[in-house]
């Protein structure tokens, strides 16, 4: 085993290429999407990273490019240390990254999470399927472009919009007791009741 | 004189069986146990594959309890997620709470006063007996033993009465805020809490006397759902299911926080990494969770039980809101934009009951954190279902789903 103050010094002379990320605790680096599988194993193999703790990922925002960020935790069950990687995706639209199953089992569920969730594919992934929703869904939750009250959903059905006559699914809050607008402050966005007939400046009509 | 033996073969209804396997094709059986069978404790899905009693593959379908906590992390201020985090792991909120809090304080770097540092500890040791006799109860009744579900479950509810006497709920607690506690404990309760150590340490014998020399109980779990060293790491499981494998692996003594080091304490690992391993890792991780539950209350230090340095973060006693300007100021403040946090990133895991819970706290500055991960240790520990139910009994899953002590809530968040 090797101290972590020397580790660093030869992980950092070995990929002097790579960009230190800014960080509150751990040692961070960025690494492009096309080495980042071959930095992970490097720091499994050589360096006793051997646990994999998580996989996920930042959306940087709409007007952001790259917008998406994959983020790797590793932790040394035998250095007791965590080392942050990050890898700026190149597509917008259709984020692919390589996948690291094939160096840990455990990339398996956090990398579907991370797909439910974003929509960043996993190159190399044995069965990329939705995890947490259902395999239908059409979003990706996490995105920053999706709101907190969820989108409403066209029916896929012709039989059940021509039998019932509705034609879209309302999204999980539409209609309950409380909605939370988008917007960009925090008074704004704060859940408030639906029924927006009556308020502070006009009185709640009798029912 | 001489005798002859003749053999004489009478097939029993066994080998005629193996024989007509052999002559029909026999097809695979689908089996989906859940999302709302008792031994899923909550609302995990299995897709079985059986052939006959064994199992050839095994697809856990999660989600069920799925809310979107992380979306709603990022639509509200630091001290208002507090409540969010009692629902990830129901059954230990007081560790929950105290790991969120910590995760956030690192990013604000706010150093917390030594009386709220052992208060924290004694709250998820706690939380960590309450949370593993739920565990082995539910375990041991799974199994068939009824009776240890009785017994744990006197236990838990004395300690529920604590919870309640210290935080005003029994269930959601949500007694840490960022850069302290809510209030501080009650006058003698610590007393009380000795007082349940005392009654609840001969639960425990009484306990490992019913089950780990049972007959029945040895063999339901013994040699059932074995994990192995290497595969407990990679396929990241933490807490008592990769001690259980013989990892000895906790970040209560590898990366000490809220003061842990103080304490005197022991880390119990497994040899085999069966479901019998499992089970005795947390009988013993009870009697060491009472040890230092000792150990804080004979230590426990005198002053604040919040930070000084928290106090553009802390909402100021109600009493000083209401008498003076300054801190009315304050109180309007925080609560309507939110802690003001530094930007940055920091990733804080605390070993809590099912594992260690790790928030990955992404802040662009302000009140409100630009993306919350929360991994969760059930989820990392549920992944490794499919390769350890492989070719293990239908009724072995019950055993492995009692011993590998998840829950639902954490898992899908």
């Amino acid at each position: 085993m090797i101290p972590t103050d020397d580790f660093l010094t030869t992980f950092k002379e070995k990929f002097s290429h790579l960009d230190e990320r800014p960080s509150s605790d751990w040692p961070a680096f960025n690494a492009s999407p096309e080495e980042i599988v071959a930095i992970l194993e490097s720091l499994k193999k050589d360096y006793d990273y051997d646990m994999l703790v998580d996989v996920t990922a930042i959306d940087n925002g709409l007007e952001f490019s790259p917008r998406f960020t994959v983020v790797y935790h590793l932790y040394s069950t035998i250095r007791h240390h965590y080392i942050r990687l990050a890898s700026d995706l190149e597509d917008d639209e259709n984020p692919v990254a390589p996948s690291a199953t094939g160096l840990w089992p455990a990339a398996d569920w956090h990398e579907r999470e991370c797909f439910d969730m974003f929509g960043i594919r996993f190159d190399g992934h044995p069965d990329l399927r939705r995890i947490l929703m259902w395999d239908e869904y059409p979003h990706f939750p996490l995105r920053k472009d999706f709101p907190l009250a969820g989108f409403e959903n066209e029916l896929a059905d012709e039989e059940i919009v021509e039998a019932t006559g509705t034609k879209v699914k309302p999204a999980p809050m539409a209609g309950g007791p409380f909605v939370a607008p988008q917007g960009d402050f925090m008074t704004v966005r704060e859940p408030r009741a639906k029924d927006e007939s009556w308020n502070e400046r006009s009185e709640k009509p009798d029912s | 004189m001489s005798s002859e033996t003749t053999e004489i073969s009478i097939p029993d209804s066994a080998a005629r069986a193996v024989g007509a396997s052999q002559e029909f094709e026999t097809e695979k059986l689908e089996l989906s146990m859940g999302p709302s069978h008792p031994s899923t404790h909550g609302v995990l899905r299995l897709n079985l594959e059986l052939d006959g009693e064994i199992i050839k593959k095994c697809d856990p379908v999660l989600g069920y309890l799925h809310r979107g906590d992380e979306k709603i992390a990022e639509n509200m201020t630091y001290n208002q997620f507090v409540p969010y985090t009692d629902r990830l792991d129901y059954l230990a909120p007081l560790a929950n709470n105290v790991a969120y809090a910590i995760a956030v304080e690192r990013l604000a770097d706010i150093n917390i006063p030594e009386r709220c540092q052992a208060i924290r500890v004694l709250i998820s040791e706690l939380a960590r007996i309450s949370a593993h006799l739920l565990g082995l109860g539910a375990f041991a009744m799974d199994v068939g033993a009824m009776t240890v579900f009785l017994y744990t479950f006197t236990e838990r509810e004395k300690l529920y009465t604590l919870f309640e006497e210290l935080t005003g709920a029994r269930f959601t607690t949500s007694y840490t805020r960022i850069g302290g506690v809510a209030r501080d404990m009650p006058e003698g309760w610590t007393n009380r809490v000795l007082q349940f150590i005392e009654e609840f340490l001969p639960m425990v014998d009484e306990v490992d006397g019913l089950l780990t020399r049972n007959r029945i109980w040895v063999d339901r779990t013994e040699g059932v759902g074995v994990i192995s060293r290497e595969d407990a790491i990679a396929y990241g499981l933490t807490g008592p299911n990769l001690r259980g494998s013989g990892v000895e692996m906790d970040l209560r003594k590898d990366l000490p926080y809220s003061g842990y080091e103080q304490y005197d304490f022991d880390i119990p690992v497994g040899t085999k990494g069966d479901c019998y391993d499992r089970y005795l890792v947390r009988i013993e991780e009870m009697r060491q969770s009472a040890r230092i539950a000792r150990q804080v209350i004979e230590k426990m230090p005198s002053g604040a039980f919040y930070a000084e340095d928290a106090k553009k973060i802390f909402l100021p006693p109600k009493e000083k809101v209401l008498s003076s300007m300054e801190e009315l100021i304050q109180n309007f403040m925080i609560v309507t934009e939110g802690p003001q946090m530094p930007s940055g990133e920091v990733y804080f895991e605390a070993e809590n009951p099912k594992g260690t819970l790790g928030f990955y706290v992404v802040s662009k500055g302000g009140g409100v954190p630009y993306r919350l991960k929360i991994r969760a240790p059930s989820f990392c520990n549920l992944s490794i279902l499919p390769k350890v139910c492989l070719g293990s009994m239908v009724s072995d899953t019950t055993s492995i789903l009692g011993s590998l002590d998840f829950v639902m809530g954490e898992c899908d968040r």
